[in-house]
């Protein structure tokens, strides 16, 4: 017996042999997140050397209020993404979700909580329908949003006649994600907080209830999950669904931002949430990542473009340097991945 | 070789088709208590089929199941999960970014006692560690130190001890390993067959699925042996020798139903 532990522990020393590049990779493996708070971190001490106005409380509640509708969408878009999914239909949804609150209240005179359910009824029930096409008729999820982008689009715009519903229009309900409120120095919007807390409550979902849990299990690897038990389709179904309650509060969101309600806008909300799900380390191909990680991701765009044009540079420079983020941070996944295989 | 205790597990002429395709033709199995019943036929027997519809992934067209003497009939494999018969599958059914106690639970997670676990529906992260440490010690897996490591850092037999780990804690009846070893290297497949043979020791009758020979021989109590879809004969390692369960599962020998014997084809 004695002999056979010996021999045993030998092999497993010989398994175990990691380097210190492994090292990384293991704690960068464990905390999906951690590669994109260095990267916020580094980027904003870099930016605040090359202007002054970079690093004051005033600028960094701007960028905050600018990245709201983008990180909330992206919470949404990073519980599909975890089932290795994708939504390029959540910007279209939010739209229509902004379109069916603001025009049954101003057009149809309906008070604004009877609106505001149905825009959030709306919302969520195109997410609904996303995921009966996903789960029942068994279409790639790229395939489904693809369509349901182009249908919601449509929708919105028939419905709404091309109209934009200004401010003075809108019940004061719906600007109230526009006020500003003071923290210590910083300024943020009502906006900034939903977000912040639709952040927590899907960060405590995902991490300590069987539904988090699940959603991890469906993206990693589906039949492993069939087979364990767990009614995957029921998941599934229940992610497109919360994404798409998510999205329709994040109508309320850019309806106080923008203070309008306009069918033309949120045309690049799919790959701009997209964007930060990737920069924020959540895996495309499912079952990786942390719903945190997506708010860093939000973020550091919103510091790159901010940091860059106080820098005096160019727009075009500051896209480019969105794409090399997103070329790095898939890398940096890949490399994760590769550790473990 | 007819004990007088009632089989736990009885299936009584499943028959299974695809199409036109026959995989299971009126084949029966009994399952005795503390029994490991090896499971033996050569490719398109019929075996994993018939598994199938004893672990609820399939239906069987005809024929009946009993569990304890009740006709029980599964349409899910939670189904049979429900009834107390867990599978181990041969594709190592874990989900590699979960650690060993969240895949343990994987399906059946426990929640806190009190508000946090019925309102806020917070899981027992704790408690189910706790239980996923002794089901590890009381298999006697040694070689796995931390409970709280993700399944794909483990090995090819850490992981299916894993599985088997699983199956146990929540086994109340039987457990089936299908091909448990067939991914497995040879330290890792003794490590599995001394998991079967823990199974058996604390009570729990096993059904084994395997191509490997020497291994049916080194654990099973009895072969059952699957031939064009239905049950041909059933031996022990005591009776028969490999090769002649080889040959009647290829169908070069035939068995006399009454007395066991083996002759040529007629």
């Amino acid at each position: 017996m004695t002999n056979t532990e010996v021999v045993h522990d030998a092999a497993a020393e010989f398994m175990n042999r990691s380097t210190k590049t492994q090292k990384v990779q293991a704690v960068l493996h464990k905390f999906p997140w951690l590669s994109s708070a260095v990267v916020l971190i580094i980027s904003v001490i870099t930016f605040s050397f090359f202007n002054e106005n970079f690093m004051t409380p005033n600028n960094l509640s701007l960028i905050l209020q600018q990245v709201a509708i983008i990180g909330a969408v992206a919470a949404g878009q990073t519980i599909i993404i975890m089932t290795a999914g994708i939504d390029l239909s959540c910007g279209a949804i939010a739209i229509f979700a902004s379109m069916v609150m603001a025009k049954t209240s101003f057009v149809n005179g309906w008070p604004a909580w009877a609106s505001f359910t149905l825009g959030i009824i709306v919302g969520t029930g195109a997410g609904a329908f996303n995921g009966y096409l996903v789960t029942k008729v068994r279409l790639p999820p790229f395939i489904v949003t693809l369509g349901t982008l182009n249908i919601f689009l449509a929708l919105t715009l028939f419905y709404a006649t091309g109209r934009t519903i200004m401010d003075q229009e809108l019940d004061p309900f719906y600007l109230k994600l526009g006020y500003l409120i003071n923290i210590g120095q910083f300024k943020l919007t009502t906006g900034v907080l939903v977000m912040l807390l639709m952040y927590a409550l899907l960060a405590f979902a995902l991490r300590y209830t069987g539904w988090g849990r699940h959603v991890y299990a469906v993206g990693d690897d589906i039949e492993a999950a069939r087979l364990a038990g767990i009614q995957v389709n029921r998941v599934l179904l229940s992610v497109y669904m919360t994404a798409g309650f998510i999205f329709s509060i994040t109508a309320w969101i850019v309806i106080g931002r923008v203070a309008a309600a306009s069918p033309n806008t949120g045309s690049t909300l799919n790959m701009d949430s997209i964007t930060a799900v990737v920069i924020g380390g959540t895996s495309l191909f499912g079952g990786r990542g942390a719903v945190f990680g997506s708010l860093l991701g939000a973020v550091i765009v919103g510091v790159f473009r901010n940091g860059l044009s106080l820098a005096g540079v160019d727009l075009y420079y500051q896209t480019f340097a969105v794409g090399v983020l997103i070329i790095v941070a898939v890398s940096v996944d890949q490399w994760i991945r590769r550790a473990h295989k | 070789m007819t004990p007088t205790v009632a089989p736990v597990l009885e299936a009584k002429n499943l028959v299974k088709t695809y199409g036109r395709v026959v995989a299971v033709d009126g084949a029966s199995l009994q399952l005795y208590p503390g029994e490991v019943l090896a499971v033996v036929g050569d490719n398109g027997a019929g075996k994993s089929t018939l598994i199938k519809c004893l672990s609820g992934a399939e239906t069987p067209d005809e024929g009946t199941i009993e569990l304890d003497g009740e006709e029980i009939s599964f349409r899910r494999p939670q189904d049979s999960r429900d009834a107390g018969i867990e599978t181990v599958y041969q594709n190592l059914a874990i989900s590699p970014a979960l650690d060993i106690a969240s895949n343990l639970f994987l399906g059946r997670e426990i929640r806190k006692k009190g508000p946090l676990g019925s309102i806020f529906r917070m899981l027992d992260g704790s408690g189910m560690k706790k239980i996923a440490k002794e089901q590890i010690a009381l298999l006697g897996i040694g070689t796995i130190q931390n409970i709280g490591q993700a399944a794909e850092t483990l090995s090819g037999g850490q992981r299916q001890a894993v599985s088997v780990a699983r199956a146990a804690a929540f086994g109340q009846k039987l457990i089936i390993l299908d091909e448990p070893t067939a991914a497995l290297g040879v330290r890792e497949s003794k490590q599995v067959l001394k998991l079967v043979e823990n199974l058996r020791d604390r009570g729990l009758p096993v059904i084994l699925i395997s191509h490997n020979m020497p291994q049916v021989f080194e654990v099973a109590d009895r072969i059952h042996i699957q031939r064009l879809g239905k049950r041909i004969a059933v031996v022990t390692p005591k009776s028969h020798t490999m090769n002649e369960v080889v040959a009647v599962m290829t169908g070069a020998l035939e068995i006399d139903e009454e007395d066991q014997s083996l002759g040529p084809v007629r």
